[in-house]
């Protein structure tokens, strides 16, 4: 089985979950910037999680023989900081490398004009960079936040094809489908979305542009619920060719709507370096 | 290494044309390697080169670009390129630098690659351009690849430079690793035996 698990957030995890993962199948990642929990209080400290994204990441993903790749954008949450706002002006830099392969996560936290306004702007950065979007939708107030959020897209006038709305559940799911774009659900151990539930929705709705991820991240995530989800649908009487859809084809063709994912085995690309553990040089 | 040989060996890339079109518009205006210089490996590709082992196309394209530069924009623009590059373009980066008219002005990029933990960065810190580099800084370098088992044969000019002290510094790592019962590459072994018998 090969799984893509289209938004985690390594950055916060470790060679453990790295090794297990590979182990499960996980052979590609993106993940989009996001909150770091603690918050930030300079654009220098996103330019440094950016190049992270871009740089280390990417590498420790190596050495397992997962490819990252990663979305860039000023999340919803921070975009309401003030000292944050420059941010969207290193954005442009960062569209230009090879591993960003959408613009993301955007979108709301609390609906307030300030996420408007970067919501908007970044949505524009999409059209200009020809990327693709991860839309990021609210905790609180879900299922008015996704409407007010496929109206921002609609408006943007970006082919809905090239947009991910995330975090989706059952009240959300109908409402994104119909719009065109395509359908991210988080798979949590509590919260969001659980395999069951997933499995529910696989049946109701089809299999067409729909993403499932695992968000994993600081908080209480489990970077191998794609796989538990995966072995779900084949319980519940899913081919492994449907699996293999929602798990590995979707994510590609999403993806590979940016012209720059690179989904090779590692491998092939990089001999000399092939290895299995993250080597210290000592300082 | 010349910038015709890249050029050579990327004779049928995809992507050439748009290469040729690049270089031209980065000799008349050296600004617009910003934009180039991250496309490159979208462009050109990330295949090896034949003929040229040690090259990939992105990294030889990039090569190119800096090659490019009106010398005296090339420090100013080499520097901005590497602090702001992905672990791809810092790579090429470092790689071109002994093609470029900057003497010893990239110095300080070398300082940040072998103080990263990427293989590739180390190395490519490790070629002909790390004769600026000080010696106690090289010596540091060198033992660090031994750390992270990159292959010795990465260091450019090895057997020439290396000194009795590189050879102290040796022999108390393969003291170290004796005692732990853990190994040590070959490659390091042989170069301690190599200084010993010349001292």
């Amino acid at each position: 089985m090969r799984i893509f698990d289209p938004h985690i957030h390594m950055t916060s995890r470790t060679t453990d979950d790295y090794e297990a993962m590979a182990a499960a199948g996980i052979r590609a990642v993106v993940e989009p910037s996001l909150w770091l929990g603690q918050p930030r209080t300079n654009p220098g400290s996103f330019a440094d999680y950016f190049d992270s994204l871009v740089g280390w990441e990417p590498y420790r993903a190596s050495q397992f023989g997962i490819r990252h790749h990663a979305t860039i954008a000023l999340n919803p949450k921070e975009a309401n900081d003030p000292r944050c706002r420059p941010v969207l002006d290193l954005l442009p830099r960062y569209l230009n490398k090879d591993g960003v392969v959408a613009v993301g996560e955007i979108g709301y936290d609390s609906m307030t004009p300030e996420e408007d306004e970067a919501f908007s702007a970044q949505l524009a950065l999409a059209v200009e960079y020809e990327l693709p979007v991860v839309v990021h939708t609210p905790h609180r107030d879900k299922a008015r936040g996704t409407k007010r959020t496929l109206d921002v897209v609609a408006e943007s006038g970006i082919d809905p094809g090239m947009v991910t709305v995330d975090h989706l559940n059952e009240i959300t799911v109908g409402l994104v489908r119909d719009s065109g774009c395509w359908m991210g659900f988080s798979i949590y151990p509590d919260t969001k979305m659980s395999p069951p539930r997933m499995v529910e929705i696989l049946k109701e709705h089809g299999l067409e542009r729909m993403l499932v991820n695992s968000a994993a991240d600081w908080g209480r995530s489990d970077p191998l619920l794609t796989r538990k989800t995966a072995d779900a649908m084949l319980a519940a009487g899913f081919s492994a060719d449907d699996v293999d859809l929602v798990m590995w084809r979707n994510p590609v063709e999403f993806y590979a709507q940016s012209g720059r994912l690179d989904v090779s085995e590692i491998g092939e690309v990089e001999p000399t370096f092939e290895g299995s553990s993250i080597k210290r040089g000592g300082g | 290494m010349k910038p015709e040989q890249l050029r050579a060996a990327l004779a049928g890339v995809p992507g050439e044309e748009w290469l040729t079109d690049a270089l031209t518009r980065v000799a008349a205006e050296s600004a617009t390697i910003q934009r180039f210089f991250p496309a490159a490996g979208r462009r050109c590709g990330r295949a090896g080169l034949p003929g040229l082992s040690d090259w990939t196309a992105d990294e030889a394209a990039r090569a190119l670009l800096l090659a490019a530069l009106p010398a005296e924009e090339a420090a100013t623009q080499v520097d901005s390129l590497y602090w702001h590059g992905d672990a791809a373009e810092k790579r090429a980066v470092l790689k071109a630098l002994p093609l470029l008219p900057i003497g010893a002005a990239a110095v300080p990029l070398l300082h940040d690659a072998i103080r990263t933990n990427d293989t590739r960065l180390v190395s490519a810190a490790l070629g002909p351009y790390a004769r600026h580099l000080e010696p106690a800084m090289w010596r540091q370098a060198v033992l660090k690849c031994v750390f992270m088992e990159v292959p010795l044969s990465v260091v450019d000019g090895l057997t020439e430079r290396a000194d009795a002290e590189l050879a102290a510094m040796l022999a108390d790592l393969v003291a170290e690793r004796r005692a732990a019962g853990r190994d040590i590459a070959a490659d390091a072994l042989d170069l301690l035996d190599k200084l010993t018998k010349e001292a």
